[in-house]
């Protein structure tokens, strides 16, 4: 029981923190995709989108080079660490959060901006109400962040390994519990991560909600 | 006396094309000048130029006598207020609304409150003042859009058509409002509109921008008796009976 609640805590803990920081690239960054207007900024969009769409094998590929021992990061010695766990989910979430505030912005009457500036606004302020305006489709971004990253399973096998008691989550448990033929095991792990993933967005949308009615 | 705004050889292009030329215009203290022309004319493009939303390509604005480019831009566009053609309320209450600008300046809570009531009472929204901007009808919205301007008592009020996407009797009484507040006010504002009508209802002076260039000011009388070149007979020509 100790082991499972461990595995889940890792879980969320992991998840959670990769799309905190991917939140933290993503808002700014897509922030400045969706508002500025210069050369390459559809190519760079494009990029994004694509990334959005990212294997997350592929991802715990080019993770697992990376900080392999005798890769150009390994001498951090993050390889099989929950941290490098997190390296690889923020890579698969922060495209998400990026593309998903980029549109959720550039849904808003592109004239709202003139006339935040034209109240005298600064350009700080202008952002903060231009993210409050469009808080209903952020909230939504952050939710397919770390959907997308609290369900996936192949970078977190490939970069953390799926060692007991230290990067072992819901996913890769599952995995391995079905790879034994331990289906009960398996099916037990995969409600419970349906469970804390319906939980977790069921706050997200209550807040989202409220703040529609409000 | 010196003007309170002077425009000197204004060149704006967007991708490389001329978009509004003024060789010279001013504007006095308190006057309220209103810019007409066709579609399209670069009125509003005058606007944003006064607001520095648009960024000259030549001459210069020179705003109570310094030149607009020296002067720091978040200070400039606190002394100044904007209405566009479109409401655009944020998703929050219409007190809300009202009070943005005040607290973008950091207005104390108080003085906020106080200045809020006024304008709400002043534009007769007070029922409103607790609905969201999205339950309001267009005229409603409008009006708390003027009341967002009006409130930050500023030296130069922008008003971009605000009244074009209303119905005509709700236009009317707008119009009748703001035509009040103004006289009462001393305020210096440049209202653009296409509708010489509501033109000589706001103000003694008119710039006609046609092609994107300052053509001719003076009042409609003065125009319409002498415009200055084809373009500006054309364009009362094809007016539908105003003024």
């Amino acid at each position: 029981m100790s082991e499972i609640f461990q595995i889940t805590a890792l879980s969320i803990q992991v998840s959670a923190i990769a799309t905190i920081i991917s939140l933290a690239i993503g808002l700014p960054f897509g922030t400045w995709l969706a508002l500025g207007n210069f050369r390459g900024r559809s190519f760079i969009l494009s990029i994004i989108n694509t990334g959005m769409a990212l294997p997350p094998v592929v991802v715990g590929l080019v993770v697992a080079i990376m900080l392999w021992r005798s890769g150009p990061l390994g001498e951090l010695r993050l390889i099989y660490t929950p941290v490098a766990i997190i390296i690889a989910q923020t890579v698969i979430s922060a495209p998400v959060v990026t593309g998903l505030t980029a549109a959720a912005l550039e849904a808003l009457d592109p004239r709202l901006q003139q006339q935040l500036l034209g109240l005298g606004a600064s350009r700080l302020q202008m952002v903060l109400y231009l993210w409050r305006e469009a808080r209903l489709p952020l909230l939504a971004a952050l939710m397919a962040g770390f959907g997308s990253v609290i369900s996936e399973v192949g970078a977190s096998m490939m970069v953390g390994g799926n060692i007991r008691g230290q990067t072992r989550v819901l996913t890769t448990a599952i995995v391995l519990e079905t790879s034994k033929g331990e289906f009960g095991q398996a099916l037990a792990l995969s409600a419970l991560l349906l469970v804390i993933t319906y939980l977790i967005n069921l706050a997200l949308t209550w807040i989202q909600q409220r703040g529609q009615r409000r | 006396m010196s003007p309170f705004i002077t425009i000197q050889d204004l060149l704006i292009q967007r991708n490389g094309r001329k978009i509004l030329e003024i060789e010279a215009l001013d504007i006095a203290r308190g006057e309220t000048l209103t810019v007409v022309g066709p579609n399209g004319a670069g009125k509003s493009t005058l606007l944003l130029a006064l607001a520095r939303l648009l960024k000259p390509v030549r001459g210069e604005i020179i705003y109570d006598g310094k030149s607009l480019l020296q002067m720091n831009e978040l200070d400039y566009r606190r002394r100044i207020s904007f209405v566009f053609q479109a409401p655009l309320l944020m998703d929050m209450t219409v007190e809300q609304n009202v009070a943005l600008g005040l607290k973008f300046r950091g207005t104390p809570k108080e003085e906020t409150q106080a200045r809020v009531g006024k304008w709400i009472k002043q534009l007769g929204i007070e029922s409103l003042s607790k609905r969201r901007a999205g339950q309001l009808s267009g005229g409603e919205a409008q009006r708390v859009s003027l009341a967002r301007a009006f409130v930050l008592e500023p030296e130069l009020l922008l008003l971009d058509e605000p009244f074009a996407a209303l119905d005509p009797p709700t236009h009317a009484r707008l119009l009748e409002d703001l035509s009040n507040l103004l006289k009462q006010d001393h305020r210096t504002a440049v209202f653009v509109t296409h509708n010489l009508k509501e033109a000589a209802r706001l103000s003694h002076r008119i710039a006609v921008i046609v092609g994107g260039m300052l053509r001719q000011v003076g009042t409609v009388q003065q125009i319409k008796a002498h415009p200055a070149d084809d373009a500006v007979e054309a364009f009362l020509q094809e007016l539908p009976q105003s003024g």
